[in-house]
């Protein structure tokens, strides 16, 4: 069985806009899945399927085996969400927060959880105050521990780490890893791709609502332009290379298929007469290989 | 099963409106309050509705359920609504609360409320002109009805508005002129012919009408044509309020 389960999922909006165009993959038990792609490429309606937020307009999604639609009260104890807009209810406090959204979940008496839940998310010493008066990072805090209240087998992350500082990152996935060593299966989406190169075990991409990518983190990584080129420049580089180039402000960066390649481009770079400092060469990151897939799969 | 579902969801929202109690419960009695003292005073010597009962007492009936109904509405609407545009919402939308058990906990709360309020304008206002009780099984029966039909429309106009304007108009050119025309302030037997007419196809008036009932043991109509009416209408507006529900209208898109 499937921790979560993906068939032929379609989203059609009302106001015509088809989000997902038949997506399947499958997360097994344990596992640390990835889920990548551009804005509008539709994770969160994926998401919001599978957290009952919003409802397919053709195909299956499960989690442990339960449908989020015919057995929904199933699927969603099963399932913690962390959303990624940082939401809050203003009338309570932290602690009062977390027994709350036990109480939906059917589970009583569960201070020493919350308790445990507050430590390991360094919230313990706000865990009376007032929502109103954390910061936002905190506040993200509340959210993890508010979808880990009720103990759920799969975790899904939303985004957690846009816009929080580093500290809060470091807490956060070491408090994530952590669960995901004891059996917690784990979805996340993000935007910091070194995140999930370093997290996930496997990868799914998603563009324009159809999956143009499902693999092991280390085959998507090995299956790709293997060697990068990055250095800085103040010139324009030559039209043969800036299409496959990418420049940001001064640094740029130029794949290479191998050793033969980098020559190559070394040489192109020297008849345009364009000089360059700080020469790297160096293996492609999953932001190049996120990069290259977005462009094959657009061409 | 509904019942301990809806059980955590109803605890929240009692703590919810309890927590800025003066802003929900005690601002209201004032109110009804200030209706009293200004429409008793300018009134008391000039309108006689029924024999032996002076317009003060009349009248504080009526603002006790119009309390009741407004509060009990604004429960359950301003919960919704808030949660909706501030996104809260989505705490309660990925639980496995049914339908049945939001219906339960929204609905019971503004009861509660909207009692609460009721009680607090009846402690106060009787001070002035004690109503007399004739049958407090009456008052309890159409106070929690009114409370409860209100509340489920506070749901649904909670579920349907997206902004608080929408709330606003929903609540300013439906439920107050309804309220205010039921006869809070008057007996319709007062009126000219056509808006007595008008008056009987007001649900609010059959609550109020009822209501007045418990205390004095006369009314414009039979307690029970008012029970039938208010509990009909209940039924009817909770109907659409789980359909509304079960649907996901506004919810889950």
């Amino acid at each position: 069985m499937s921790a979560i389960s993906f068939q032929q999922v379609e989203k059609t909006y009302g106001s015509g806009v088809r989000a997902l165009d038949g997506v399947s993959f499958d997360v097994q038990p344990g596992e640390f899945f990835g889920l990548l792609g551009p804005n509008g490429a539709g994770k969160t309606s994926l998401i919001s399927i599978l957290a009952g937020l919003a409802r397919a307009t053709r195909g299956k999604v499960t989690v442990m085996g339960h449908d989020v639609v015919d057995d929904y009260a199933a699927a969603r104890k099963s399932l913690g969400i962390v959303p990624q807009e940082l939401v809050f209810d203003p009338f309570f406090s932290v602690r009062e927060t977390l027994r709350i959204q036990s109480g939906y979940f059917g589970v009583r008496n569960n201070d020493a959880w919350i308790d445990e839940l507050l430590a390991s998310l360094g919230l313990a010493d706000k865990a009376n105050a007032n929502m109103r008066q954390l910061s936002g990072g905190m506040k993200r805090r509340v959210l993890v521990a508010q979808a880990l209240v009720h103990r759920p087998p799969v975790i899904v992350l939303d985004e957690p780490t846009a816009g929080v500082d580093v500290e809060l990152r470091q807490t956060l996935w070491q408090f994530i890893a952590r669960l995901n060593r004891e059996g917690h299966t784990v979805l996340l989406t993000t935007h910091y791709l070194e995140e999930a190169e370093a997290l996930c075990q496997r990868i799914a991409m998603l563009k324009q609502g159809r999956v143009v990518a499902l693999e092991r983190t280390s085959e998507l990584l090995a299956g790709t332009a293997t060697t990068m080129l990055r250095f800085k420049t103040d010139h324009t580089l030559p039209a043969s290379l800036a299409a496959r180039a990418r420049v940001t402000g001064r640094f740029a960066q130029v794949s290479a298929r191998d050793a033969g390649d980098v020559e190559a481009v070394l040489a192109q770079l020297r008849e345009a007469g364009v000089p360059v400092e700080d020469l790297e060469i160096g293996r492609a990151d999953l932001e190049d290989v996120f990069l290259n897939i977005m462009t094959e799969s657009t061409q | 099963m509904v019942l301990a579902g809806a059980q955590p969801l109803f605890r929240k929202e009692v703590f919810r409106f309890w927590k800025v109690s003066f802003q929900t419960v005690a601002a209201p009695v004032l109110t009804a309050v200030m209706y009293l003292l200004i429409f008793g005073h300018v009134l008391a010597n000039r309108v006689q509705v029924y024999d032996n009962v002076g317009y003060t007492q009349f009248l504080i009936p009526g603002l006790v359920m119009m309390s009741v109904l407004q509060n009990a509405f604004a429960n359950s609407s301003s919960s919704l609504i808030q949660s909706k545009i501030t996104g809260n919402l989505v705490f309660l939308l990925v639980t496995p609360l049914s339908p049945a058990a939001w219906f339960l906990a929204y609905t019971g709360a503004a009861i509660v409320r909207g009692m609460a309020v009721g009680a607090g304008v009846m402690l106060v206002t009787a001070w002035f002109a004690p109503p007399g009780l004739s049958n407090v099984l009456w008052i309890l029966t159409f106070g929690l009805l009114g409370a409860g039909m209100m509340g489920t429309l506070g749901l649904i106009a909670g579920l349907w508005a997206e902004k608080f304007d929408q709330l606003a108009a929903f609540q300013n050119f439906i439920i107050m002129p309804m309220t205010f025309l039921s006869g809070v302030f008057y007996s319709v037997h007062s009126l000219p012919p056509v808006w007595h007419v008008v008056s009987h196809l007001n649900p609010f008036f059959y609550m109020i009408d009822g209501f007045r009932h418990g205390f004095f043991g006369v009314s414009d109509v039979s307690p029970w044509i008012s029970l039938a009416v208010v509990g009909t209408s209940f039924v009817a507006v909770s109907a659409i309020a789980l359909a509304l529900l079960r649907s996901g209208y506004k919810l889950r898109h």
